[in-house]
């Protein structure tokens, strides 16, 4: 798998997050968010942090980046799109995601490990994690709270779009949703880190499987779309 | 505009008092300049001359410090202290005080307290990787208090967890000591490549001089002299001395200053932060190291606000910026770099021959002074010290009654001192750069070197209480517990750096706090060969002429130079021997048992000696570092009782077992212990290792109970009711 990691100026998770993909085997490069295309790669992250310091709202800045028109086709291309925390924040923001992430319930931010469990094993994303699995993924977020109205949620659900389920919902999230994909599940935001996740010094390799699932699905040819163009 | 007093004014109207020059101070600056200073120099002189940027005060006390070894690449005058650590790295440190900013302001002084460490580390030329934060606040939890703690805890959070660095570690303690003044110590660490070193010097005729970052606005105009000074409950009006943090621009100003620092490294002579005093002591002190004089035309200086004076463009404390020397020539180059990370940057001056401090405004010469009377001709004071009568005839030894062991127990779980700090330290980003081994919570924390087998252990350490009963032995005590703590992870300490926090330093009784606690550091740092690199002096801490207990904090770094060596404080299985290292004496005297059956510390400290305590380190440390120890963890607070309970509320392992001492001594704080847990099949080889130390093997951890023998009581319970109060207290007190 080959991924571009989109850097926005105030990303801080951007370096670790390809680290942890070159860690896991996998070709990786620090795409600037000034850039405005995305050709030659499998899949495209969208790391943690603060991009435009969060000023404003989380997201609502990045989603202006010269680089979203690119982001936007490749996503609607069927291409793999992973948003992770600030990721997460800017695809919402961007309307590759349906639902808002707002501030925590007890409003302070939170750094934890967090049980989920993988409630949909079967999308590009979770493929290599057992049904039902449990897992423990860092979690590092000041406005984590998911929230969808009712109608989108119900679509969601009805759907499967939800993969990540906390087992404690530390911030208040509807449906315990951690992480989800859109409706044609190519993209995924998550507010869990796995790029945190890697190595056993450092606490744990439970993230592995997401990065292993994107490259299975990529190789397995279901999201083969390496645009040479 | 503010129409400024004339140089006569200033004289006959004695202006400069009220910028804290003293009468003598004008009479020997005017006397060496030989003419009458207008406002701005004179504003020049109350900054720089001031306790945080000239030491006046504590210059004669930071001397006795200790400050290389063969370790030491760069000691204190920098922005940071170095040291190596081998494979041609090294790590750069320092700690600083945000004391009176958070008094005030609580978000914005403690963000900005971690925004200018943080600039002190990548102005080296450094990478930071992690951040420490040692607080201290009173004890009541009134709304107020509440207030501020939740306020503090959130502006290191608000910039801490936005600019990636992670918060890895530090301490809070409650006092009513601090029921005024409040202390926020920010720690930073970075790691850098030997070679890469630099330093903020403007050297060079002609070499221009760079402004990067924020725009000067009128924020923590002359903050350094606010922070100098005492403070009084009628005056509310020093609002305006703190500065507002932009996290999002430093992080850009982090990464544009290192990229200049590593592609430009021949073409940058200096680099420098814009912290205490500004522009002044940046450009001064860059002047003063290599011996230049320096023109800068303030018209040039990026300004948020329409008619700022010289005396506020120079004086002004807006953070996020820095200060630049490059060679001539290459300026461009320099500036199109910045300008690819959106930052303002601007040629604002130049290295001049000789030795004068010019600066022009609206094309008049403002300032025109020899760069040494601001950086070298501040008189120093030493004040005569005079013992405390509190220390001529301290308390008699307190003798505990324990009655009831376990309620004993669950009432020192639950002081706030004692209670897990999980609520506040859960608020940091912890993990950003994934580096951190050991997360907050342990004795220290732990972060890995990139593309070495080595990591960092990094706590800092300050007991204010203990300084109050002895000040000498408590600096002592400081500088050990925080080397405990290190080599409880299986580092060896390396160095340390220290923000001295005390009252007001021309009162006999301060100064002597100030100068036996020095003593006390030094004596220390010698006996674990961890000199001092770099820190910070806060003094005047004191609100309507009542000060703080003494309070050096010292942060201090160690080194670990093979990952699989890394050891933590949680038992990690049943059937772990579980010992106790060090001997235990009936050492009650500020303890918190002595607080907590008579609300309060007094008495002489017992129990402690350096020799000892090196020497216990040495043998815990070999053993660590020979895998023979599954769990490590030091004593402090609360003594063998509080250490058991923290290790054991990780994942739920008790112990079972028999020991000599009596249930008082359970609470003993006798310095100079371990708790150390060992694997059946290492015993032999665990005693071998630990040689003439004292130890006793004290039990067996087991799931989930607590069941322990002593002289004269048992103890029964579960770990889960003591964990509860252990985990739950603080956060009850804190909602």
């Amino acid at each position: 798998m080959k991924a571009a990691v989109i850097s926005f100026p105030g990303s801080n998770c951007d370096e670790d997050l390809v680290y942890a993909l070159q860690l896991a085997g996998h070709e990786a490069e620090l795409v600037r968010s000034t850039a405005t295309q995305l050709t030659d790669f499998d899949a495209v992250l969208l790391p943690g942090g603060f991009s435009y310091g969060d000023y404003l709202r989380s997201g609502a800045i990045a989603k202006f980046a010269p680089i979203m028109p690119a982001l936007k086709q490749f996503a609607a291309a069927g291409g793999l799109v992973l948003g992770i925390c600030n990721g997460f924040q800017i695809l919402t923001e961007a309307g590759l995601l349906p639902g808002a992430l707002q501030c925590n319930e007890k409003l302070n931010f939170i750094c934890e490990a967090e049980p989920l469990t993988v409630v949909n094993n079967a999308t590009s994303f979770s493929n290599q994690y057992a049904a039902g699995a449990s897992i423990t993924l860092p979690i590092a977020h000041g406005e984590g709270n998911y929230y969808a109205d009712a109608a989108t949620l119900a679509a969601i659900e009805a759907n499967h779009q939800v993969v990540f389920r906390y087992a404690d919902n530390p911030n208040g999230s509807l449906n315990d949703i951690a992480g989800l994909t859109n409706a044609a599940g190519n993209v995924l935001g998550m507010m869990p880190h796995p790029e945190r996740a890697v190595e056993a010094l450092l606490g744990g390799t439970d993230g592995l499987g997401v990065f292993a699932s994107m490259a299975s699905a990529i190789e397995g040819g279901t999201h083969d779309q390496r645009a040479d163009a | 505009m503010i129409k400024e007093p004339t140089p006569e004014t200033i004289k006959t109207q004695h202006s400069y008092r009220e910028l804290g020059v003293t009468d003598s101070e004008y009479n020997l600056f005017t006397e060496r300049l030989g003419r009458l200073p207008n406002y701005t120099e004179v504003g020049l002189q109350s900054g720089m001359w001031s306790e945080h940027c000239s030491y006046k005060y504590s210059k004669p006390i930071l001397k006795t410090f200790w400050t290389k070894n063969d370790r030491v690449i760069m000691g204190p005058g920098e922005g940071a202290g170095v040291v190596r650590i081998g494979s041609g790295k090294a790590v750069v440190f320092k700690a600083e005080s945000h004391n009176h900013p958070s008094a005030v302001e609580p978000y914005e002084g403690a963000a900005t307290g971690v925004g200018g460490i943080i600039r002190d580390i990548f102005s080296i030329g450094a990478k930071p990787v992690a951040c420490l934060d040692s607080l201290a606040f009173g004890d009541d939890f009134t709304a107020h208090n509440k207030h501020l703690i939740d306020q503090v805890v959130a502006g290191i959070g608000g910039y801490g967890n936005s600019i990636g660095i992670p918060t890895v570690g530090g301490e809070v303690q409650f006092d009513a000591a601090y029921q005024q003044n409040p202390l926020v110590n920010a720690m930073c660490v970075g790691i850098m490549n030997e070679a890469d070193i630099q330093r903020g010097k403007a050297a060079g005729v002609g070499n221009a001089i760079i402004y990067v970052g924020a725009k000067t606005g009128r924020d923590g105009i002359n903050g350094a002299s606010f922070a100098s000074s005492e403070f009084s409950q009628e005056e509310s009006a020093d609002r305006s001395a703190v500065q507002v943090g932009d996290p999002f621009m430093e992080k850009l100003l982090t990464d544009a200053c290192l990229e200049v620092t590593h592609r430009f490294h021949d073409d940058l002579v200096g680099m420098q932060d814009m912290g205490a005093a500004g522009l002044v002591s940046s450009s001064a002190e860059m002047a003063s190291k290599a011996g230049a004089g320096m023109t800068m035309d303030l018209d040039l200086i990026p300004q948020r606000e329409p008619n700022m004076t010289p005396f506020e463009i120079m004086l002004s404390e807006s953070q996020e910026r820095m200060l630049l020397c490059v060679r001539a020539g290459q300026e461009a180059e320099i500036l199109n770099l910045f300008a690819d990370y959106g930052l303002d940057a601007v040629v604002c001056g130049h290295v001049d021959d000789g030795h004068q401090y010019r600066l022009l405004h609206h094309g008049k010469v403002v300032c025109d002074i020899p760069v040494s009377l601001l950086t070298d001709d501040v008189p120093t004071y030493t004040t005569q010290p005079e013992k405390p009568q509190r220390l001529v005839y301290p308390e008699p030894d307190f003798v505990p009654e324990v009655t009831d062991v376990l309620a004993t127990l669950n009432d020192l779980l639950a002081l706030p001192n004692i209670a897990s700090k999980h609520c506040l330290y859960s608020r940091y980003d912890a993990q950003v750069q994934t580096n951190t081994v050991v997360l907050p919570g342990g004795d220290a924390a732990v972060i890995r070197v990139r593309d070495t087998d080595k990591a960092l252990a990094l706590n800092t350490d300050s007991n204010g209480r203990l300084l109050h009963l002895d000040p000498e032995v408590g600096g002592a005590i400081t500088v050990a517990e925080a080397a405990r703590n290190l080599v409880a992870t299986g580092a060896e300490p390396l160095a340390i750096t220290d923000c001295l926090n005390y009252g007001d330093p021309s009162k006999p009784e301060v100064y002597y706090e100030l100068a036996e606690s020095a003593r006390g550091i030094t004596a220390a740092c010698k006996q674990f060969n961890t000199p001092v690199i770099s820190g910070n002096v806060s003094l005047y801490n004191e609100t309507d002429h009542v000060g703080i207990n003494p309070t050096p904090m010292i942060g201090m770094v160690g080194l670990i130079d093979d990952l699989s060596a890394i050891t933590t404080s949680a038992f990690k299985q049943a059937g772990d021997l579980v010992y106790l290292v060090g001997a235990t004496g009936d050492d009650y005297n500020g303890s918190s048992l002595q607080f907590l059956q008579t609300g309060g510390y007094a008495g002489r400290i017992t129990g402690f000696c350096l020799e000892t305590e090196a020497k216990t380190q040495a043998a815990v440390l070999k053993a660590i570092r020979q895998h023979l120890v599954t769990a490590a963890h030091d004593l402090a607070d609360g003594g063998l009782a509080a250490a058991l309970v923290e290790m054991g509320a990780a994942k739920g392992y008790g112990i079972t077992g028999t020991t000599a001492l009596t249930a008082a001594q359970f609470f003993s704080e006798t310095q100079g212990r371990f708790v150390l847990t060992v694997k059946p099949v290492n015993q032999a080889a665990f005693e071998a290792a630990l040689g003439a130390t004292p130890y006793a093997q004290i039990g067996t951890t087991i799931a989930e109970t607590v069941d322990l023998q002593f002289a004269d009581q048992r103890l029964r319970t579960q770990m889960q009711t003591l964990t509860k109060v252990y985990e739950e207290a603080l956060a009850c007190q804190l909602k």
